[in-house]
């Protein structure tokens, strides 16, 4: 139940014997209340503090309670406000309420019926309050921190996609597999003034067409083998949100004029339905292709890639921003050591120079599963080279396999057991004593089929060999 | 804790039984001496005729004219009250004061077969809760506690004659008194 110590009421009216009996009233239940006895004052006390609940009464000399509601609200937004008239007509309650009043008492009023006023009132102003808190923390789950980045190329999308998402203006997100093309568009919904409303997203490239174009818009019962029930689809799922069109390059020819419509439109029909259904979305789109290309191959319909187009923002893969990745990891490790619920502090320097190295063909998808997996292996709080599972360049013979590959089966033995062998040196950094760990055999035998396959790091001038026991 | 005296200033006569309850009752409760004593008159002053109602605040008013100088001071009748903003109270206290009134004359709607007993047993809770306010409690969000708010019969009856854990221990805080607001 919620506590009334920290709800601070307000009681305005001209008449002081109102006011005492109402504030003493209240008093008792441990509210903070405060009295005014006309509207000057009560907005003077408005202005100064913030209150929970105003209770005015409707007749008062110079400005009366609706007046008072009015200017109120302007200072603060969220007050409840509930009118107390002696004498009731539909009219004021109705003017009363149109203008925002939560509710109104008509004096003198039933205890109970003040009671549960005034529990509602809390109640609800305590839900309002819990749901900011959850957005507020859900939003800062989206914010732009998967997209850390000191760029200057990152910080012209960042602050495109700010101005962006404060518009209704279709957003097309170009960009590499795992740059952080739905992240991007999370956080445009989340900066927008759609945020309070769902954000809904549909994979294009996942789904037959025909599946696809059900999951857009929707189907009547029985427009199609297995429509067991009206559904309905993602557009009308993401009124008065965002519907992000993930991979919309991979959507076929039909599907490409069905989307121009509704996106010129704003209405369309469910799959075997008349009815018309208008929705009032915002369409944030995204693909790893290059649409101006399929659009000359004539691949892409041409009026729909300008109705996609509208904003379009382009974002860097991880290989152009190389200075971001020690950024990104932070973050990763961050939010990587409370999902373990054990420290990972960071990685050794040998780990860094890899990361920083490494060409990643996955961009910060890829970053965040290597460091997943690093953090996951790793024995102590830091990760090391080996923990991350890199493909690093190969030994001097060039020809190492990546760990896990599967070998040719013409191969022999000794080939394959060479090959391994190769793969795991290169996966370790040449570090013997950890590459015996993985291969499962000690050191001293290690550095025998060393020898033996002529096995040696960069630089050396002999086989290896190995140290005293 | 100072003692508690109580006084009926009903228009009706009161069973003396009904009186002897309330007072074992107070005297559980607050564990502080408790006396039924005869008042000086009836509250004069305290009739609206427009609302038919006895106002509380002058009721206590005339209760700190005429009551005894030091302890606490009951006063219980069958009148029904008001206070301007409400159409009936069950009773009113000075928050941290000396006075409480309780009112009879609402605890015999709806009492079923519970007859007399609930009458008496509403009337002991809501003494013990008129009271409590004159020692400086607020209305408990602690369910049952016999501090919850109780805005009509049905509140009464859902309530312990009993204070929480937690009232018991602020009864015992030093500095607990506030100000009147009456």
């Amino acid at each position: 139940m919620p506590s009334n110590e920290r709800v601070r009421i307000l009681v305005v009216d001209d008449e002081e014997i109102v006011r005492e009996s109402l504030a003493g009233w209240l008093d008792k239940d441990g509210y903070l209340v405060e009295q005014a006895a006309d509207g000057r004052s009560a907005l003077a006390r408005l202005g100064a503090q913030p209150f929970s609940i105003l209770i005015s009464d409707l007749k008062m000399p110079e400005m009366d309670g609706l007046a008072l509601q009015a200017e109120a609200r302007k200072l603060q937004p969220s007050l409840a406000v509930v009118i107390m008239t002696a004498y009731a007509t539909v009219d004021t309650a109705v003017t009363a309420m149109k203008q925002g009043a939560f509710d109104y008492l008509v004096k003198p009023f039933d205890p109970e019926e003040l009671s549960m006023m005034m529990q509602k009132i809390v109640a609800q102003q305590e839900l309002v309050r819990e749901n900011a808190v959850l957005r507020k923390a859900l939003r800062k789950e989206h914010q732009l921190q998967d997209l850390a980045s000191k760029a200057p190329a990152m910080q012209a999308v960042f602050e495109l996609a700010r101005t962006a998402a404060r518009s209704s203006s279709t957003i097309l997100i170009l960009g590499e597999s795992g740059a952080g093309k739905e992240v991007l568009a999370r956080a445009i919904h989340a900066e927008s003034p759609r945020a309070a409303g769902p954000f809904v997203e549909v994979s294009c490239a996942a789904l037959t067409e025909s599946l696809l174009e059900s999951e857009l818009f929707g189907h009547e019962k029985g427009s199609f083998t297995g429509a067991m029930a009206r559904h309905k689809g993602k557009f009308e799922a993401a009124h008065q949100g965002t519907l992000f069109l993930d991979e919309v390059g991979d959507v076929g020819p039909k599907l490409q004029l069905d989307l121009l419509r509704v996106l010129e439109e704003r209405r369309f029909h469910r799959i075997g339905g008349n009815e018309i259904v208008e929705v009032d979305v915002r369409i944030v789109a995204a693909t790893n292709r290059d649409l101006q290309k399929a659009v000359a191959s004539g691949a892409f319909r041409e009026d729909l890639f300008y109705r996609l187009n509208v904003i379009p923002i382009r974002l860097p893969p991880l290989r152009d921003r190389r200075e971001d990745i020690p950024l990104l990891m932070e973050h990763f490790l961050e939010r990587l050591s409370a999902e373990l619920g054990r420290p990972v502090d960071g990685v050794t320097p040998e780990a860094m120079n890899a990361l920083v190295a490494h060409p990643w063909p996955g961009n910060v998808r890829e970053l965040r599963n290597v460091l997943e997996r690093g953090a996951v292996v790793a024995r102590g709080p830091v990760i090391e080279l080996a923990d991350l599972g890199l493909e690093l360049p190969g030994p001097t013979r060039g020809d190492a396999p990546r760990p896990g590959v599967a070998t040719a089966p013409d191969q022999s033995l000794d080939e394959v057991e060479r090959r391994h062998i190769i793969a795991v040196l290169a996966h370790t950094g040449f570090n013997v004593s950890q590459s015996a760990r993985v291969l499962g055999v000690d050191r001293v035998t290690l550095y025998s089929k060393m020898r033996r396959y002529g096995l040696k790091r960069d630089g050396d001038d002999e086989p290896t060999t190995a140290p005293p026991r | 804790m100072e003692p508690i005296t109580i006084w009926w200033i009903g228009e009706r006569a009161m069973a003396p039984a009904v009186m002897e309850r309330v007072q074992q009752e107070l005297a559980q409760a607050y564990g502080v001496a408790v006396r039924c004593a005869e008042p000086p008159g009836r509250p004069s002053g305290t009739w609206d005729p427009k609302r038919r109602q006895h106002l509380t605040s002058r009721m206590l008013s005339w209760l700190l004219q005429v009551g005894p100088p030091g302890g606490k001071l009951l006063g219980l009748t069958d009148q029904d009250l008001f206070i301007p903003i409400l159409t009936y109270v069950f009773g009113e206290a000075q928050l941290g004061g000396r006075v409480a009134v309780a009112s009879a004359a609402r605890l015999r709607e709806d009492l079923g077969p519970g007859g007399e007993g609930l009458f008496m047993e509403r009337l002991v809770k809501e003494s013990v809760h008129e009271l409590g306010h004159a020692y400086g409690l607020l209305h408990c969000q602690v369910p049952r506690c016999v501090m919850t708010r109780a805005a009509g019969v049905r509140d009464v009856d859902e309530k312990s004659r009993h204070l929480c854990p937690r009232c018991r221990h602020r009864l015992t805080e030093p500095g607990r008194s506030r100000h009147a607001v009456e």
